[in-house]
This record gives C-alpha cells, sequence and structure tokens, in this order.
C-alpha cells in the first residue's frame, strides 16, 4: 500500500492536489509556495493532471476566479503566503460567505516589513476570523495527508467552507522528508468527484452573493456559524476515514505526555516535533512535562484544549507570531479562553517564539519548561507574555 | 540513532544536491531522512550551507543542526575559514575536506580539537571526469565512505534518481572514485 518517497513540503502539497483530481488551479507565486504552484502547472501540462490551470496577474485574482470556478461545481485549490495572503484578504471573506469549499495551501511567510520569506504563522492567522475552517501541519507527511483530508471536510454539505492547510515556510516547505504517499486510485477512491448541491448552472438560474442587508445578513453569518461548528464533527469524522486508507491517525489537537504532565507546552506547526524530542529527554530526567500541538486552529477545539489541559499545573503557549498590543500572541488567548471556565485553572504563560523563521531550538524549547516549573514553585506567573531567542 | 551532517560550500557547486542525494539514499535504504539547505541570498559564488539528517526511526526534530557528526566542505577556497567550518565539532567527528593538502592552520586546529581529518583531491576527480569543476558528488563518495551512513550502492540508486544519460554515467564515476580515493589525512 502506497509507497515510501523522499518529498519536499510544497512538493508533496503538489502531489497530493494532483490526485485529488483538482478540476481548477488559480494561482500566484509567491515564495515559499512556488514550488507548488510551479509542479502543479507541470502536472496539468504533461497531461498527469486533466485541470485548469489559471496563471492569474496577482493574489486578489487568483481567488477571486477560485470563488467564480467553485461555484460552477468544481474542485478549486490554490496556494499562497504572507502578502500574497494579505492581497486575496477581501476575497477570503467572500469565498467563505459564498460558501465555497476552495482549498489553500499556505505556506507560512512573515508579513513584510522588513521584508523576509522566512516562517511567521502571521498569514494563517490573519484569516483566522474568516470563516475558513484551518488545518496546520507539523511535518511533510502531514502537509501531505491534510491536503488530501482538507478537500474532504471542505465539500462536506455540513460544512461547505473554504479550508487551508498551512505548513511552515523553509522549515517544511523546502525540507526534504521520507513520507509515504498513497496510490493514485486509493486517493481518487477517497476523494470522488464533488457534487454540488447548489451551483451556478444555465438549465437552473441561481444566485450567489447578492444584496443582502438588515433583512438577511444576519442570517447568512448564523449559517456560516453553523458550518463552521459541523466542521468540528466532520473533521474527526474525515480523520477517522482517512485512517482507515492510511493507517495514520489525527484529530483536531495531538497529545504528547500530557496525561499525567506538570507542565505542557502548546504550540502549532513544526516547531511541535522539536519540542516532543525535548519533553521526551526531559521525562528521562523525571520531569514531567507534555506537548499538545493544535492541528485545528479554526473551529477552535476548545473542548479537547479544556480536557488535556485541566490537569497541568501550568501551561505555555508558543506564538509564532506577534500581536501588538494585545494581551498576548493568538493562539494563547484561545488558550486562555478555553480554560477560563474551569474551576482550578492552571498557571499560564505566553511565549512570542521564532518570528521571520528564526530558528527554536531545543535549548529554547528546555527554557520554556524551567521558566513553568519556576512559576509553579512561586505559584504565580512572573512575566505573562515573554520573548524567547529575541536578541 | 540520529546522525546530523553539514555541508559548506558556494552557491553554483551543488552543495544542495550532495545533500539531497544522500538523505534520498538513506529513504531508498528504508531509514529516515531529512534535507534541508540554508535560505538566504542565493547568489552565485556566496558560501552556503546544507544538512542532512539520518536516523533508523522516524525524525521529529525540526530545527538547525548545531553540533554535527560530520563536516564535508565541498569548496577547497573555504578552508581558510577554519572557524567557520569547526564551529559545534565536537571531538572525534570525522570532517571531510576537498584538497590535495589542506592549510596548516585546519590541520592544526583538528589536532588540537581532536578532529579526524579526511581529504580527497575532489578537484583533479572532476576536472578529469566531469571536465568541469563540480565537486559535489566526488565529495559525497567521499562522504558515504567516511561515515560509512548508507551503502555506496544506494547513492547510486539516488543519483539515478537525478541524473540521466551520460551526466549519470559520468557522476557515478566520480561518487565512486571520491568513495575509493578519500584518505584520513595523517
Amino acid at each position: 500500500m502506497g509507497k515510501v518517497v523522499g518529498l519536499m513540503g510544497d512538493e508533496a502539497v503538489a502531489q497530493a492536489v494532483r490526485q485529488s483530481n483538482v478540476d481548477v488551479i488559480a494561482a500566484y507565486p509567491i515564495t515559499p509556495q512556488t514550488i507548488i504552484v510551479e509542479r502543479l502547472s507541470e502536472y496539468v501540462a504533461n497531461g498527469e493532471l486533466d485541470a485548469a490551470f489559471v496563471p492569474v496577474e496577482s493574489e486578489h485574482s487568483a481567488l477571486s476566479c477560485c470563488v467564480g470556478a467553485s461555484l460552477t461545481g468544481a474542485r478549486v485549490f490554490t496556494a499562497s503566503a504572507a502578502n500574497g495572503i494579505a492581497l486575496m484578504f477581501e476575497i477570503t471573506f467572500i469565498a467563505s460567505s459564498m460558501r465555497c469549499p476552495i482549498v489553500m495551501a499556505i505556506v507560512n511567510r512573515a508579513f513584510s516589513a522588513p521584508i523576509n520569506i522566512h516562517c511567521s504563522h502571521d498569514d494563517t492567522v490573519a484569516l483566522r476570523d474568516a470563516s475558513w475552517v484551518h488545518l496546520i501541519s507539523e511535518s511533510v507527511q502531514e502537509a501531505y495527508d491534510n491536503t488530501v483530508q482538507a478537500f474532504k471536510i471542505a465539500e462536506d454539505p455540513r460544512v461547505l467552507l473554504p479550508t487551508s492547510i498551512s505548513l511552515d515556510g523553509f522549515i517544511l516547505s523546502h525540507c526534504l522528508e521520507r513520507i509515504e504517499m498513497l496510490d493514485d486510485e486509493v486517493v481518487s477512491e477517497f476523494l470522488p468527484p464533488r457534487k454540488a448541491e447548489y451551483k451556478l448552472d444555465p438549465e437552473k438560474p441561481i444566485t450567489f452573493g447578492p444584496l443582502a442587508l438588515y433583512d438577511y445578513y444576519f442570517e447568512f453569518k448564523r449559517q456560516q456559524e453553523e458550518a463552521m461548528r459541523n466542521a468540528l464533527t466532520v473533521v474527526k469524522e474525515v480523520a477517522k476515514k482517512y485512517e482507515e486508507i492510511s493507517g495514520r491517525k489525527y484529530g483536531t489537537i495531538k497529545k504528547f505526555m500530557t496525561d499525567d504532565a506538570d507542565v505542557v507546552l502548546v504550540c502549532m506547526g513544526s516547531a511541535a516535533g522539536t519540542a516532543r524530542v525535548v519533553a521526551k529527554s526531559l521525562r528521562k530526567e523525571g520531569k514531567k512535562v507534555g506537548v499538545l500541538s493544535v492541528r485545528l486552529f479554526r473551529p477552535f477545539p476548545t473542548e479537547d484544549v479544556r480536557e488535556t489541559l485541566e490537569n497541568a499545573k501550568a501551561v505555555a503557549v508558543i506564538d509564532r507570531s506577534s500581536a501588538p498590543g494585545c494581551v498576548g500572541g493568538p493562539l494563547f488567548e484561545d488558550i486562555c479562553t478555553a480554560l477560563y471556565d474551569l474551576p482550578e485553572r492552571p498557571l499560564t504563560y505566553n511565549i512570542i517564539a521564532g518570528l521571520g523563521g528564526r530558528d527554536i531550538t531545543p535549548d529554547q524549547i528546555k527554557q520554556m519548561y524551567n521558566i513553568g516549573f519556576k512559576y509553579i514553585e512561586k505559584g504565580k506567573v512572573e512575566d505573562k507574555v515573554l520573548w524567547i531567542g529575541v536578541r | 540513532m540520529l546522525f546530523e551532517v553539514r555541508w559548506h560550500g558556494r552557491g553554483g557547486q551543488g552543495v544542495v544536491t550532495a545533500s539531497d542525494l544522500l538523505a534520498r539514499a538513506a529513504i531508498i535504504e528504508g531509514k529516515y531522512a531529512q534535507h534541508f539547505p540554508e535560505f538566504g541570498p542565493e547568489r552565485m559564488g556566496a558560501p552556503i550551507r546544507a544538512f542532512t539528517r539520518i536516523s533508523d526511526k522516524p525524525i521529529e526534530l525540526h530545527t538547525g543542526v548545531y553540533e554535527p557528526e560530520m563536516v564535508v566542505v565541498i569548496d577547497p577556497t573555504l578552508l581558510i575559514k577554519t572557524e567557520m567550518i569547526l564551529q559545534g565539532m565536537r571531538e572525534d567527528r570525522p570532517l571531510v575536506v576537498n584538497a590535495k593538502t589542506p592549510p596548516q592552520t585546519l590541520v592544526d586546529r583538528c589536532k588540537e580539537k581532536n578532529i579526524k581529518l579526511y581529504v580527497v583531491d575532489a578537484y583533479t576527480i572532476a576536472i578529469e571526469v566531469l571536465k568541469r569543476p563540480f565537486y559535489n558528488t566526488p565529495m559525497l563518495g567521499a562522504a558515504v565512505k567516511v561515515s560509512g551512513l548508507v551503502k555506496l550502492d544506494s547513492v547510486l540508486k539516488a543519483a539515478e534518481l537525478r541524473f540521466s544519460g551520460d551526466i549519470l554515467k559520468k557522476n557515478i564515476e566520480v561518487i565512486k572514485k571520491g568513495f575509493n580515493e578519500v584518505k584520513e589525512y595523517a
């Protein structure tokens, strides 16, 4: 079953998109996403993928084109990063409001200025409130697996929302790893052609996105909220089905040694693996530490997070993006909110790390855990938001 | 066991390819591997680095390589940058360099730090076979011999994925020559 290959993150996403039999790809290249778009254009050019490839003139046009194509009932893909996401921002809300199950790869890159091509989670975080389902990848394998699952989640009639899969720029997008690819036929069976219940069809004309003022706008938003709540269930269902064909388990979060942990580190993306390596070695020294990594950033898996963290004494949350002027980073605020209703809350503190591709090192992670033990000993949090690795 | 390799060279010399092929060879053998270059301003001739991680178990680390098990220097003009080359290297680890005779400062520092210095004249191998100064594949052969990380055969299979025709034939020849000619510098 499947085959073992060496692929970079971007290549793995492109392969998954090819196997998912997409109908339309509209994208504009931007580092570090470029390889995805290059590979897909090659697949279309050499006949490996029967899809329309639209080389648009900007990201705003890319997503606009995707919206139009998606409304005709097509399976649609695009990819972008950082400034590209910023340029398509207007259309991201339109795509979700019009219930277009577009799949987009976000290859995480820091927002300018200064110009930086490396990883921050700024771009995914910017789309936090855009009513998109956001899946986060921790490895090249997960980038591949998330891409295949994203189409199934997005197109589920209970969801019908655009879905992003994020992978850390360069750290995963340009890192070659050993991955197991599914056979083309297996993916085709997992993802039969999309059946859109409502679509643009000259035979049965309907309208998308017309004017709705105080008479109906409110109801549209409520429907999106319902769809988001459904997505929480659908993500789990799809993960189960995917496990049947791949043998690989997915959920809304990933837990590592959290059951009896005193200090749990919460993070998203490629740092999770490094954190698990450090946690394993600290366990050998007798320190009770664990890692919770968030795979589903939106809809936020509040219950799963709360259940996992309720017995911890201290919780450290890494944000790979800064939110100047906020209480803390965006993931930190989510985690604190999830914990707020607990009768006894763990101590919580936030770590801003790895901005603009600065390496999140095992030493830094050890430091993050040690701060937690220090706070437990003192019985209180001294610095709520710490910047680690900054000069 | 986790084995980490750091490659030094200059933009345009195939540093990334050498690291990539080593990772692919390990994957061909059923091992786990990572390969990632250092991305900065990509200019022809600028010093660049690439990294390979190889293990029998899945690799979860996604961080830089700070204490490599082996360092390979593809470009001979970088050998004067002693501290850059030896950065993070621990005792008994192999340093594989492209040189007829390595600079005396490097030889002395390796002795002081108890680092095993290996040399191969990749320049001559490349010029003889490839007729062009591509030192990456002979250095790959040398690195494979010194580390014993993967079988020579697996590297040749990896090369088949990357090259074809006459280029493949010549690269196979230089990989083998690098493998056979590398020697500990005494």
